[in-house]
């Protein structure tokens, strides 16, 4: 924590703010799921939010963002407001996409978020394309992408990392390694688990960082970024973390101990964080309750915005299947 | 009007529309160095550099995806698939991205992209080469097939799929790469949707698309010999199709055959004929009739090929059939 020295309160209320954001709206969004508001599947990033928060701090406004069916933490981090994120979860019209997406597809052009996706390893080669795009048109942005690390034993991954480092893109491959796809430990389904190492093969840099510790994640992210930004071709960032809460709402948790878990839970993102601040003397418990409070309200309005938004009406089902020609 | 054939109408599409618009570019398995493995990309390479004609590796699904991507951020990519086999390598971007993006995000995106490749039987080419699969893709909403016939439409469906705001896949039937036709070069690109009739004629209708287009004809006109004037249906467009221009086709002549290089279970030709029965039953003077490939995977011999793929004879005695059976 050399940094957290350095580090100036307001950021650091930042963080702490944005995760427990992202931790409150996720509560809530569970407990909405039990009695039926929110259906579909409802993937919860509860133990992962320093790696949504202290990755985004690295990136612009013009820099794009491509992120998986576990992406609300993403989302919020990148500022799309929480109550068009919860309408959408509702299947309302006033919803990130407008009710045609769900939990696992949120989009939010203007903000550069493209998806929200659920096939795992899909959405690899569209972040390389936007960054082609933005490389043939001098644009000096990078495109962040969000995978887990059962993804990297899709072929698109391998394909992905390949055109990238070949073609010098301004990719930032982000890998959440959760240390499971879905059920399957990383150690049964890799031959080789040291993810970050992947990258060799493809003559890419590559750094593995700590998920649990926000500040840890922005700086190698900051790093990592610049090296892209320079125009030095893309980079492999591993950041190594867990998920506290089930694979979705229909797991049942075979396949992993109580007290991995607890391990884990020890190491809780927000809990850390909070804990430094307090011995940094740079948060007050008054503080942190007016955090809460103002988190806490920020959410009852999001539920608010779902509950009065409109359904979108089902004579307009078959639109934007296609561009609508005037 | 110019003589071309339908390889270089591709190829002077794609050149025309690089030199109008910078966003416009190619990429692909040796489209570049190689000069294309069809040769359609031939010299694009010395014109416009690897910047915008790029040699892509083995890599179906993620340079497709990134197709996806490019158009996203504003470019207007072709990407060409070397066959229609190959594509099977990237359903996953064709499907759940291509097809997709705009209608999942609410209507916030839409994916310009252009993707064209070869389709079809008839070069011995056997069982992972040459399959027709254009039908399958064309039951995925959210994106456009097309599958010019003669060089005119080669043309104008390069330019119409790269004015087009949603994803337009191109079937180019190989066999017809060295087939010449008139192309006006200053002509408007084709209309995306829209059957044309080839052929006229009120005895029967035959519609069909792409590589069978030529069959078909020469079996029209060995049906003239008989008397027996067939009306040519040239669909161009698989998705959306052209229902309109098929059932008044049927009106005047009450007889349908569909010619589909497709194999007949679940084919287009299948699709067709549902629409004739569900918008054209009551001016039917004979059940629908189908001439498509035989069910298996192509073989490699000449006569065994020659035997699985649509030809003259068929066509023919499916009309002759019909006239005897319900003339």
């Amino acid at each position: 924590m050399s940094v957290l020295g350095a580090l100036d309160r307001s950021h650091a209320v930042t963080l702490l703010r944005q995760m427990l954001l992202i931790r409150r709206f996720e509560e809530k969004a569970a407990e909405l799921y039990t009695v039926g508001k929110i259906r579909g599947f409802l993937h919860l990033y509860i133990g992962e939010e320093a790696v949504a928060v202290g990755t985004m701090q690295a990136l612009t406004l013009d820099d794009g963002v491509v992120a998986t069916y576990r992406e609300h933490g993403q989302a919020l981090a990148r500022g799309i407001p929480a109550g068009a994120l919860m309408a959408e979860m509702y299947g309302k019209a006033n919803g990130c996409s407008r009710g045609r997406g769900g939990s696992m597809h949120f989009f939010d052009v203007a903000r550069r978020f493209y998806g929200g996706h659920a096939i795992v390893g899909g959405g690899l080669p569209v972040a390389v394309g936007l960054a082609l795009a933005d490389k043939m048109q001098s644009r000096p942005r990078v495109t962040a992408c969000f995978f887990g690390d059962g993804a990297v034993a899709e072929g698109e991954f391998h394909e992905s990392l390949n055109l990238a480092a070949l073609w010098k893109l301004p990719v930032l491959f982000l890998c959440e390694n959760n240390l499971y796809a879905m059920g399957t430990a990383l150690a049964r389904h890799q031959a080789q688990p040291d993810i970050r190492r992947k990258a060799d093969a493809y003559g890419m840099p590559s750094e593995a960082a700590d998920g649990m510790d926000v500040v840890a994640v922005e700086e190698a992210t900051r790093r990592a970024a610049a090296q892209v930004r320079r125009g030095d071709g893309p980079f492999l960032l591993e950041l190594r973390t867990y998920r506290f809460r089930a694979h979705s709402t229909a797991d049942p948790e075979l396949y992993r101990g109580k007290e991995e878990v607890a391990e884990w839970k020890r190491r809780d993102p927000i809990a850390l964080f909070t804990a430094r601040l307090q011995e940094a003397g740079l948060v007050s418990a008054a503080d942190l309750a007016a955090l809460e409070a103002a988190v806490g309200g920020a959410i009852d309005a999001a539920v608010c915005e779902a509950e009065a938004g409109p359904w979108e009406p089902v004579e307009d089902l078959t639109r934007d299947v296609y561009t609508e020609t005037p | 009007m110019t003589t071309m054939t339908y390889r270089d109408a591709i190829r002077s599409a794609m050149r025309e529309a690089m030199r109008k618009d910078p966003r416009v570019f190619l990429m692909g398995e040796d489209v570049g160095g190689y000069g294309g493995a069809f040769k359609v990309s031939y010299g694009l390479l010395e014109e416009f550099g690897p910047e915008r004609v790029r040699d892509t590796p083995l890599s179906e699904n993620t340079f497709l995806g990134a197709g996806i991507g490019a158009a996203l951020g504003g470019m207007r990519p072709i990407v060409e698939i070397m066959t229609v086999n190959f594509s099977l390598l990237a359903l996953d971007q064709i499907v759940n991205n291509a097809a997709t993006l705009r209608h999942m995000s609410g209507g916030q995106l839409s994916v310009p992209l252009v993707v064209r490749m070869t389709t079809g039987g008839g070069r011995q080419l056997a069982a992972q080469h040459s399959h027709s699969l254009e039908g399958w893709l064309a039951h995925i909403p959210g994106i456009k097939i097309v599958a010019p016939a003669v060089a005119a439409d080669a043309r104008g469906f390069v330019l119409a799929a790269l004015r087009d705001p949603d994803p337009v896949f191109i079937f180019e039937h190989a066999t017809l790469y060295p087939v010449e036709g008139e192309v006006d070069e200053q002509a408007a690109p084709a209309e995306i949707g829209r059957a044309l009739v080839r052929r006229r004629g009120d005895a029967v209708s035959l519609i069909t698309y792409g590589g069978t287009l030529g069959t078909t004809l020469r079996a029209a006109d060995l049906l003239a010999r008989d008397g027996v004037e067939a009306e040519v249906v040239d669909l161009r467009t698989l998705r959306p199709l052209d229902t309109e221009t098929v059932l008044a086709s049927v009106a005047k002549t009450h007889r349908a055959v569909i010619v589909d290089e497709g194999w007949r279970s679940g084919s287009l030709a299948a699709e067709v004929s549902a629409r004739i029965m569900e918008g054209g039953f009551y001016s039917l003077d004979a059940p629908v009739a189908r001439v498509c490939s035989a069910e298996v995977p192509m073989p490699y011999a000449k006569h065994m090929e020659d035997a699985a793929l649509p030809q003259v004879p068929a066509i023919v005695d499916a009309v002759r059939e019909m006239l005897v059976a319900h003339g």
